[in-house]
């Protein structure tokens, strides 16, 4: 019995240090030899691994960061960790961070359920992209928000969500962290970063559409008609194809509220910071 | 309001509800030809693993794993009917709804609902059974109308388990009184598990599955015929009843599973020539197991190994796709 | 009987539907104005040549073919041209037309409107190429690929078969069908025009069995021209698609991503090569069609000829209105046609049909789990795993999809169409397509 005990222990104990010095060997052999200063920006970096810095994960985006210079630098950001983040990787590579404003997705649509009454039913996959191929979509508004929620399903932060009520996306600006995969996946381009002001104050107009005034408002009630009203209390705010659009260079803080005011139909939003109202 | 919507603006009315109820259509002569062999007995054990499958399947999506009601779908009758079929009439209600448990709650719901299941769900319960209780399981009861009324059951050993214990030597020309003729087993006079026994009844169901083309003859057939090939090849060569290619045809699960369990949609192959290596390989493991290894029967084992097999099939073998260099 | 001709991989059999076989072609009438796209064709929109004021005639030149893939485009009634702006389409969006109001029914004159069949053929190879494109002739069977450059085959490859594809697969379309049997010779001449343009002397006309008129109008005709053959084939969707054709007829295949040329063969619609027999022979450009107006809800079903650009409402009034049961109206045929946004839009030279379908035949059925059953991969004719496609696509993983082939698909919905999960399969093989696209 004893040998037997004995027999196995060896055994498996043999089979244990050869195992154990393979693995030594192999591991010794194949290792990555890999920058330390990668590794010590990776472990800085918040491992949402969401892409939405440009880079396919956190670890590659921890590669980019060691590498680039400092130009190049100044323009590589983590959406999510956002400057705090950005102020540790460059205290690692010894660079000076740049600031920069914080900033957040905006829809630029108001095609909502009152504004852009349904036309036509949609009965298929929910998808925009599959629905913007085969129509203009429920209001026929070929520029408008086609209610099929792409950019709720690819934002990885939970920032969008469908307004029961209104049936188009609303972004929470408080989760939102202006990675820019709803810039990327909206097929009609609707989404745009757009910097905050001092208390999260932002101003846009909220339509993309081109059309002539009479036949944009024959689709959508709050259609920028390209009235020109808006150009006079701020000259930096263009109309351009029958279309305004307020720069971010605007400060939405002085205008805001005077833009929203002055719009007839209604297609310039302003959101005054503090509590997410969607306006 | 006119709708839009993306081609194609057909769809076959066929769906997974009508499919369902076409194999249970299929099954159903087995499960009348048992109740003529076995008696009520049999019904009992049938309907009880119905309704243990249904129920459970309901009672679970509904409270455990709180996910839309899927019994509307009827694939849980199936499951049952599978089951039931698998077991011999003398089983315990209470085991059979043990069984009922592991093949849908264990076998099916716990992977994520039909479709996603990689073992057969019915023959995850039956091998459960098969491996807990194995004296209940292999307790045959032998067929004749009289039985379910007297107290004290006839059993007896099914035909595999007899030329299993068949001396190797026995030569074909003696004649073994113990076993069966081949029309007894093709009607399914003989002792066995409630809906294995008859080999008309299933293949009455093979041509109704065949007919409303809820399967292809692919899996049936190469399984059946990988059987009767092996079989039929030691028997020409050996001349003992232990190979005898038609007694290993007709009796034991083997069109039971190869017609109905093998060829589940969800654990099987997706692609023709998958489904053929498949099919081959169910065969050739059917037998091992009848010849080789302790065990009689080696259907329900033989499908259930395949099913784990059925993934790395279908990322080997993919169709041969229009305009690929030959 | 011999075993019919066939592609061997995948297809289905749908209802066909077909309750206009027998209704003769009549011609629709003259809309009070008719809307022109300028693109109605694969390649870019031809440059507008009129301006508000002016006055056409049939057949004027209304746009100029904008480089080699594009087709002109000519005016299809006689009167003024009214405006010359973006109006929505079919799909609601903008696109550039002429609009038209038509004054009587004035021809340009070198059009020949005899209903004489000319036979002798007294064009060279090159002459017939620009008699083509001059007349802005595209494929008719629903791509719009301008013909001139399918005729004119390039130095390095051979074509030695033409097929005329009269198969017509899609379930109610029978355009196509009727114009076999009412204009057969005109597409036989048609057939060995193209016979000289390309230097080949045989072509075979590919009808499916269940049109028995046709093919034995064409089988007595054929027996009169050399080297004009009827083949009759077995009826199985999508046998219409070039690729499958091919495949019926010679049994080769075309090499994932190349030409038809590149095996060998040419596949001409038959509405494309009636309309190449009356550019040649009677001068005519392509400026009207056959369109097939059915449906189950369709009051009083027909085939009609009508002047491009016709307002598909203009078609849905003559066969009794919109009745309440429809709830879609297609453009083409329903296994890969479009549902209609705007019913008024105009018809083009690619509207093979208006369908108008109930919810009872159309509607989308609720989506329920994938069961494995395996059917969408039996029934693609491409040999693609639709089920596969589908599920790395709702799991947004591009880089597996790159093995998929998925871009090889021809988009027949044969997978959707058979799902008894009602999966939108071919939604995703599209999402897929666009995805794969994106990353190229």
């Amino acid at each position: 019995m004893d040998s037997i005990i004995f027999l196995s222990m060896l055994v498996l104990g043999g089979i244990a240090v050869v195992a154990s010095a393979v693995l030594y060997m192999v591991s010794r052999k194949f290792a990555v030899k890999e920058d330390i200063k990668i590794l010590e920006i990776d472990a800085v970096l918040p491992q949402a691994n969401c892409g939405g810095c440009g880079f396919a994960g956190c670890h590659d985006f921890a590669k980019a960061c060691s590498s680039a210079s400092e130009e190049k630098f100044a323009n590589l950001r983590c959406p999510v960790g956002g400057q705090p983040v950005m102020d540790k990787i460059a205290a690692i590579k010894g660079v000076v961070a740049i600031q920069k404003q914080p900033s957040a997705a905006v829809l630029r649509c108001n095609g909502t359920c009152q504004n852009a009454p349904q036309k036509v039913a949609y009965d298929g996959i929910t998808s925009c992209r599959i629905a913007a191929r085969i129509s203009s979509g429920q209001t026929g508004c070929p520029t408008g928000c086609l209610r099929l929620g792409d950019c709720v399903k690819n934002c990885q932060f939970g920032a969008l969500s469908i307004d029961p009520v209104t049936q188009i996306p609303v972004v929470d600006y408080n989760k939102c962290t202006s990675c820019g995969a709803c810039v990327r996946t909206c097929p009609r381009g609707l989404f745009e970063i757009r910097n905050k002001g001092p208390q999260g104050q932002m101003v846009y107009v909220a339509c993309r559409n081109t059309q002539k005034g009479a036949l944009a408002r024959k689709n959508c009630k709050a259609a920028c008609i390209a009235c020109l009203k808006c150009t006079k209390i701020n000259p930096e705010v263009k109309v351009e194809n029958n279309l305004s659009y307020i720069p971010d260079t605007v400060p939405a803080e002085q205008f805001g509220q005077q833009l929203k005011e002055t719009c007839p139909t209604g297609a310039i939003n302003y959101y005054s910071g503090g509590e997410n109202t969607n306006v | 309001m006119l709708k839009i919507s993306t081609a194609p603006h057909f769809q076959t009315t066929k769906d997974t509800s009508s499919i369902m109820l076409d194999v249970i259509i299929a099954l159903a002569p087995a499960a009348i030809m048992s109740i003529i062999f076995f008696g009520i007995q049999a019904l009992v054990v049938i309907l009880s693993a119905v309704a243990f499958c249904v129920g459970l399947e309901y009672l679970f999506n509904k409270y455990v794993f709180k996910k839309e009601n899927t019994i509307t779908d009827f694939s849980a009758i199936i499951t049952g009917l599978l089951l039931a079929y698998n077991l011999p009439s003398t089983m315990p209600i209470w085991m059979i709804f043990v069984g009922s448990f592991m093949a849908i709650v264990v076998g099916k719901l716990c992977y994520g609902g039909l479709g996603k299941n990689i073992f057969n769900p019915a023959l995850v319960g039956r091998v459960f059974l098969f491996i807990s209780f194995p004296v209940q399981m292999t307790t045959w009861p032998l067929p004749g109308f009289l039985n379910s009324f007297s107290a004290d059951i006839q059993t007896g050993a099914t035909t595999l388990g007899v030329i299993k214990h068949l001396d190797i030597q026995t030569s074909a020309t003696t004649s073994v009184s113990e076993l069966p003729s081949y029309w007894q087993m093709f009607i399914g006079n003989i002792g066995g598990c409630i809906g294995e026994v008859s080999a008309l009844a299933l293949l009455l169901g093979l041509a109704w599955l065949l007919r409303r083309r809820i399967i292809t003859w692919h899996i049936p057939f190469y399984y059946i015929a990988t059987v009767f090939v092996i079989t039929g090849v030691l028997w020409l060569s050996t001349h003992s009843i232990r190979f005898d290619p038609l007694t290993h045809l007709l009796s034991g699960g083997l069109m039971l599973g190869a017609i109905f369990m093998a060829t589940d949609y969800a654990t099987s192959p997706m692609t023709k020539k998958g489904q053929i290596v498949y099919a081959i390989c169910c065969g050739l493991l059917t037998v091992i197991i009848r010849l080789c290894s302790a065990y009689p029967e080696g259907v329900s084992f033989a499908i259930l190994i395949m099913n784990a097999f059925v993934p790395l099939i279908d990322k080997y073998i993919q169709p041969r796709y229009y305009g690929e260099r030959r | 009987m011999s075993k019919l001709k066939t592609f061997c991989q995948g297809g289905i059999h749908p209802n066909k539907h077909k309750i206009t076989t027998d209704t003769p072609i009549v011609f629709a009438g003259l809309p009070e104005v008719v809307t022109i796209p300028v693109k109605q064709h694969i390649g870019s929109p031809a440059k507008i040549l009129v301006k508000p004021g002016d006055k056409v005639k049939v057949g004027t030149l209304l746009a100029d073919a904008d480089g080699i893939v594009s087709s002109d485009v000519h005016s299809s009634v006689s009167g003024e041209v009214i405006k010359v702006e973006a109006i929505e389409g079919e799909f609601g969006y903008l696109e550039d037309m002429i609009t038209i109001k038509v004054e009587g029914d004035e021809f340009e004159s070198s059009i020949d409107t005899s209903t004489d069949i000319n036979r002798e053929i007294p064009f060279s190879a090159e002459e017939i190429v620009a008699k083509i494109r001059e007349a802005g002739i595209v494929g008719m069977g629903g791509a719009g690929y301008p013909t001139p450059i399918k005729t004119s085959i390039p130095e390095d490859k051979k074509v030695d078969t033409l097929i005329i594809n009269g198969i017509e697969c899609e379930p109610f379309l029978t355009a196509d069908d009727r114009l076999m049997v009412e204009k057969a010779e005109q597409i036989i001449i048609g057939a060995k025009i193209i016979n000289k343009a390309l230097g080949i002397q045989n072509a075979i006309i590919a009808v499916d069995e269940n049109k028995p008129q046709a093919i034995d109008i064409l089988n007595k005709i054929t027996k009169t021209y050399v080297g004009v053959n009827v083949e009759v084939c077995a009826t199985k969707y999508p046998q219409g698609g070039e690729k499958q054709l091919i495949t019926a007829i010679t049994g080769r295949e075309v090499p994932s991503g190349r030409l038809p040329a590149d095996a060998g063969c040419l596949v001409q619609n038959v509405g494309t090569v009636f309309a190449i027999y009356e550019a040649i022979m009677k001068n005519k450009p392509l400026y009207e069609r056959i369109v097939t107006v059915s449906g189950d809800t369709c009051p009083h079903p027909a085939n009609f000829l009508v002047r491009i650009g016709t307002p598909a409402s203009f078609l849905i009034e003559k066969v009794g209105g919109i009745t309440p049961e429809t709830t879609q109206i297609i453009f083409g045929g329903p296994m890969m046609g479009t549902s209609a946004f705007n019913i008024n839009a105009p018809i083009t030279k690619l509207t093979s049909g208006i369908l108008m379908l109930s919810d009872q035949l159309a509607a989308k059925r609720p989506e329920t789990d994938c069961i494995r059953c395996g059917k969408c991969v039996e029934v693609c004719p491409i040999g693609l795993q639709p089920h596969l496609i589908g599920r790395l696509m709702q799991n947004h993983q591009i880089e597996a999809l790159k093995d998929c082939h998925v871009l090889d698909c021809i988009e027949c919905g044969c997978c959707s169409y058979i799902c008894p999960a009602h999966i939108p399969l071919l939604d995703y093989c599209k999402l897929s397509k666009m995805e794969l696209k994106k990353k190229k």
